[in-house]
C-alpha cells in the first residue's frame, strides 16, 4: 500500500483583533494576568455574520491553490469543527460546493481540539485505501459563538479561525509523509470541558485539564514518534494544539524538544480548537519556519476528552 | 521520610517549576501571597511531588494546601 502525504497548507484568520487590554475593559482581568496564565497577547474574532463555513472556505481555497490541484481532483472533504452554527446541514458539503469541488464525499467531524489530527488520519486512510484520490482536510471554528464573555477563565483563551491541508498518496517507492496516528479518548473525564443547555457556553475545569494535558499527552506524542521510526529530538517542528502556552511548554519540555522548534501561534491567534494546528502550520510555512522534507510532530487534545498525534513530512 | 527531607524535596521542586530559590521555601510561606505561585503551577508542583514522593495530591485537595507546611503535612501523612 502506498503512503499518504500532505501537499499544501492554508490558513485564515478573521480581521478583527482583540487585545488583552480590550478584554480588560469588560471583564476583571489584565494583560499581565492573561499572558502569565495562558500566554495569549491578542486573538482574532469573527464578524457577527461570518460563519464557520466562510472561514473553512477561505482556508480551504488557500490550501487548494497552494497544492496546484484543480478542485475537480478533490473527492473527499472533511471539516473538523465543534462550533457550527447549526447541526444540519453540515459544513463540509457547503464548503466543497463553494470551492467548486463537484460532488465529493463530505462530512464534519467533532473531536473538538483534537479534530484536525483525527480528520487528517481519516483522510490519510481514505487516500491510502483508494476511497479517495485527494482529500481536503479543514479545521474551522467560531469558538466565540460559545463563549460567556463574563467568564474570565474562558473568554481570554478562545478565538476564531480556520486551517486546511490537501492530502494525497505518495509516489511509488516514496516514504510515507503522514505517519501512523496514535489516537484515543478519555470519556471518564468528559465533564471537564463542556457546553451545557443551561450555559450554552464553554465551561472547563482548568486545573484538571492542565493536569491531564501535562501528564497524559507527552506519552501519546512519544508513541507517534516511535511509530514513525523517529525520536522527538529528530523533529524539526512540534505543533501541539494551541491550548495554553504553559501546557505547550510543559509538554515540549517533557519531550525534550527545544523551544525554538515549538509552535507558539497561540500568542496572536488564541485557542482556535480544531483550527489551531493547521493555522499554526500554515503560518510557520509562510514565515519560512518549516523545512520541507523534514519530520514535524502534530498533537491534538481537548474536549471529549480526546487526543491524536502523528508525524508528518513537511511539504 | 522526615518532614525535613520532604521540605528539602519540595523546595527543589518549587525552584525548578516556579524559579523560587530553595532557601526562600520555608514552612510558613503561603504559595500565592508569599511565593507568587498560581493555581496552574500548583498543579505542576503536585505532579512533580507525586513523581518524587509517590504521593498523589488530587486537585480537590490542592485548594486547601495554602502553605509550604500544608504540603509537607499532606505528604507526610499520606506516605
Amino acid at each position: 500500500m502506498r503512503g499518504s502525504r500532505i501537499l499544501a497548507f492554508g490558513g485564515y484568520q478573521p480581521d478583527k483583533v482583540v487585545t488583552n487590554d480590550d478584554l480588560a475593559k469588560t471583564v476583571e482581568t489584565s494583560d499581565e494576568w492573561i499572558r502569565s496564565r495562558v500566554g495569549v497577547e491578542s486573538r482574532r474574532i469573527a464578524a457577527a455574520d461570518e460563519t464557520v463555513a466562510d472561514m473553512a472556505e477561505a482556508a480551504g481555497a488557500k490550501a487548494l491553490a497552494a497544492s496546484g490541484l484543480s478542485p475537480a481532483s478533490i473527492d473527499l472533504v472533511i471539516v473538523a469543527t465543534c462550533s457550527p452554527e447549526v447541526p444540519i446541514p453540515n459544513v463540509a458539503a457547503t464548503v466543497a460546493h463553494r470551492l467548486g469541488i463537484g460532488a465529493p464525499a463530505a462530512y464534519d467531524l467533532n473531536a473538538a481540539c483534537a479534530g484536525f489530527c483525527y480528520a487528517l488520519a481519516a483522510a490519510s486512510d481514505s487516500v491510502r485505501t483508494g476511497s479517495a484520490r485527494y482529500a481536503l482536510v479543514i479545521g474551522a471554528e467560531k469558538m466565540t459563538s460559545w463563549i460567556d464573555w463574563t467568564d474570565r477563565s474562558t473568554c481570554i483563551i478562545f478565538a476564531d479561525g480556520a486551517g486546511a491541508a490537501v492530502v494525497g498518496v505518495t509516489g511509488d517507492g516514496e516514504p510515507a509523509g503522514i505517519g501512523p496516528v496514535v489516537w484515543g479518548s478519555a470519556g471518564d473525564l468528559a465533564d471537564k470541558i463542556t457546553i451545557t443547555d443551561d450555559t450554552r457556553a464553554i465551561r472547563q475545569d482548568g486545573q484538571a485539564v492542565f493536569r491531564w494535558a501535562t501528564t497524559a499527552m507527552h506519552p501519546v506524542a512519544l508513541e507517534a514518534c516511535t511509530r514513525a521510526g523517529i525520536s522527538p529530538g529528530d523533529v524539526s517542528a512540534f505543533i501541539p494544539h494551541q491550548a495554553n502556552l504553559r501546557i505547550i511548554e510543559a509538554i515540549a519540555r517533557r519531550l525534550g524538544i527545544p523551544r525554538e522548534r515549538v509552535a507558539d501561534d497561540i500568542v496572536h491567534a488564541g485557542n482556535t480548537s480544531s483550527a489551531s494546528i493547521p493555522l499554526a502550520l500554515s503560518r510557520m510555512a509562510e514565515q519560512g519556519r518549516l523545512q520541507p522534507g523534514t519530520p514535524a510532530l502534530l498533537l491534538g487534545f481537548g474536549a471529549g476528552l480526546s487526543y491524536a498525534a502523528q508525524v508528518i513530512t513537511v511539504p | 521520610m522526615t518532614d525535613q527531607e520532604i521540605l528539602a524535596g519540595l523546595a527543589e521542586i518549587i525552584d525548578e517549576i516556579a524559579g523560587v530559590p530553595a532557601d526562600e521555601v520555608t514552612p510558613d510561606k503561603n504559595f500565592v501571597e508569599d511565593l507568587d505561585i498560581d493555581s496552574l503551577s500548583m498543579v505542576e508542583i503536585a505532579v512533580a511531588a507525586q513523581d518524587k514522593f509517590g504521593v498523589e495530591i488530587p486537585d480537590e485537595n490542592l485548594k486547601d494546601l495554602k502553605t509550604v507546611q500544608d504540603v509537607v503535612n499532606f505528604v507526610s501523612k499520606s506516605s
